[in-house]
């Protein structure tokens, strides 16, 4: 059978795209960061998945106002980077495992999560930024990747709640999958940040790095936080955040016997752009 | 019974929902077809003719002539699909978010570098 193998949780600033294609990594404003994720591409290297689930969301770019799927599943062959006005990032098509996102979307689904299902559709930076983040900049991504985008840009978007549970029908559908792949789920955006109004360039570091203890500590307890607090105290665009709990409800602790994850990883920096950068891998201990 | 909306209350921040959304449908989907390369190349040869094409309000038009983001986030528009109008225009997302807030670009900058926005700001 399949199964998930680890977690990881990153922001996915579009600046961040931007300085990796433009070669300004080295410079000072950046390198705090990208030293942040160094680790991270060495982890990357060796524990190099089949699959990787990543959650994320679309910023207008696939998704108008024409249609707002609240959960959506990639499911076809590949999907290309998207032009988002300045021209697409150059970066490698993201292929796509079209067999192990039917298989999730059919179990999910009888799972009482109303799935969108996406047979076409170009991808932005909230799924790319991550993969560059990880893997840097290779001629071809190192694995198929299924791409699973939330709707956190029109109100209400999905509660922690829902997500977490979402995350752990996932994590069913993965183990009633019969190759055994070893799968990793990734939960992006955020964190603290607001883009709009004259409160735009909040950060809230204090409640940032609490949302990253609980996450690792007791992820049930912080499903239960309500959207008002997260545009209250993370800003209008930090409720991207639920996204993570998709990915830790996937985990092998959450309603099951399994051991709590192993952290191998955790940054924080501030800022990248108008955002706070936030950065977990959690390993699932066999 | 009425929604119950909290979010009304946060300081200095719109939060986009059904409502906003339908109020800035033709906005956003002017936005949206800025998107495409000929349309950024017409849009920036003649900007009111090509907003005159879509049927959005007037005031809309204006905001979006003056580049008035906080108006047009006020007559429905969202940040991301009013950040087409910014690639358009050649601006970062830092400068377009800076540009709602009074502060000059550097200052924004500046603030950004030295930890952001404090959460408390605005709250009484």
């Amino acid at each position: 059978m399949a199964r998930i193998t680890a977690s990881v949780y990153t922001s996915h600033v579009p600046a961040i795209g931007a300085a990796i294609d433009h070669g300004r990594t080295g410079e000072p404003y950046w390198q705090p960061l990208f030293k942040g994720y160094e680790f991270s591409k060495q982890w990357m290297k060796e524990h190099t998945p089949d699959v990787i689930f990543l959650v994320y969301n679309d910023h207008a770019t696939a998704f108008s106002l024409e249609l707002i799927p609240t959960f959506a599943i990639g499911c076809a062959a590949q999907f290309k980077p998207a032009d988002e006005g300045y021209g697409a990032r150059p970066v490698p098509v993201v292929i796509g495992h079209p067999e192990l996102a039917s298989h999730i979307a059919h179990s999910v689904i009888e799972d009482d999560f109303d799935l969108t299902i996406v047979n076409r559709m170009d991808v932005d930076h909230g799924l790319t930024v991550p993969l560059s983040l990880l893997c840097g900049q290779p001629q071809a991504w190192p694995c198929p990747v299924i791409p699973f985008a939330v709707n956190v840009v029109q109100y209400p978007v999905p509660s922690g709640k829902r997500c977490f549970q979402l995350g752990q029908a996932i994590r069913r559908a993965v183990e009633s999958y019969d190759e055994p792949l070893r799968v990793q789920i990734w939960g992006t955006g955020g964190m603290s940040h607001q883009l709009q109004g004259p409160r735009a360039g909040l950060i809230n570091k204090e409640w940032d790095n609490r949302f990253l203890d609980r996450l690792i500590a007791e992820p049930a307890e912080l499903a239960q936080v309500p959207h008002l607090e997260y545009v209250t105290e993370a800003g209008s665009e930090g409720i991207e955040l639920v996204m993570w709990l998709i990915a830790r409800g996937a985990m092998s602790d959450v309603a099951g016997s399994g051991k709590p994850p192993r952290v191998a990883h955790r940054f924080f920096h501030v800022p990248a752009s108008n955002t706070a950068v936030g950065h977990l891998i959690l390993e699932n201990c066999a | 019974m009425a929604l119950d909306k909290p979010y009304k209350n946060i300081p200095g921040t719109t939060i986009f929902d059904a409502e906003q959304s339908r109020l800035g449908y033709h906005l956003n989907q002017f936005c949206m077809s800025l998107m495409k390369a000929e349309n950024r190349v017409r849009f920036k040869a003649n900007e009111r003719a090509y907003l005159d094409e879509w049927p959005m309000s007037e005031e809309q038009k204006q905001a979006v002539l003056a580049r008035d983001l906080n108006r047009c986030i006020a007559l429905g528009g969202n940040i991301y699909f009013l950040a087409k109008i910014g690639a358009t225009d050649g601006k970062s997302f830092q400068q377009m978010a800076g540009s709602m807030t009074g502060m000059s670009e550097a200052e924004y900058r500046a603030m950004m570098i030295n930890g952001g926005r404090d959460p408390k700001w605005g709250r009484t």
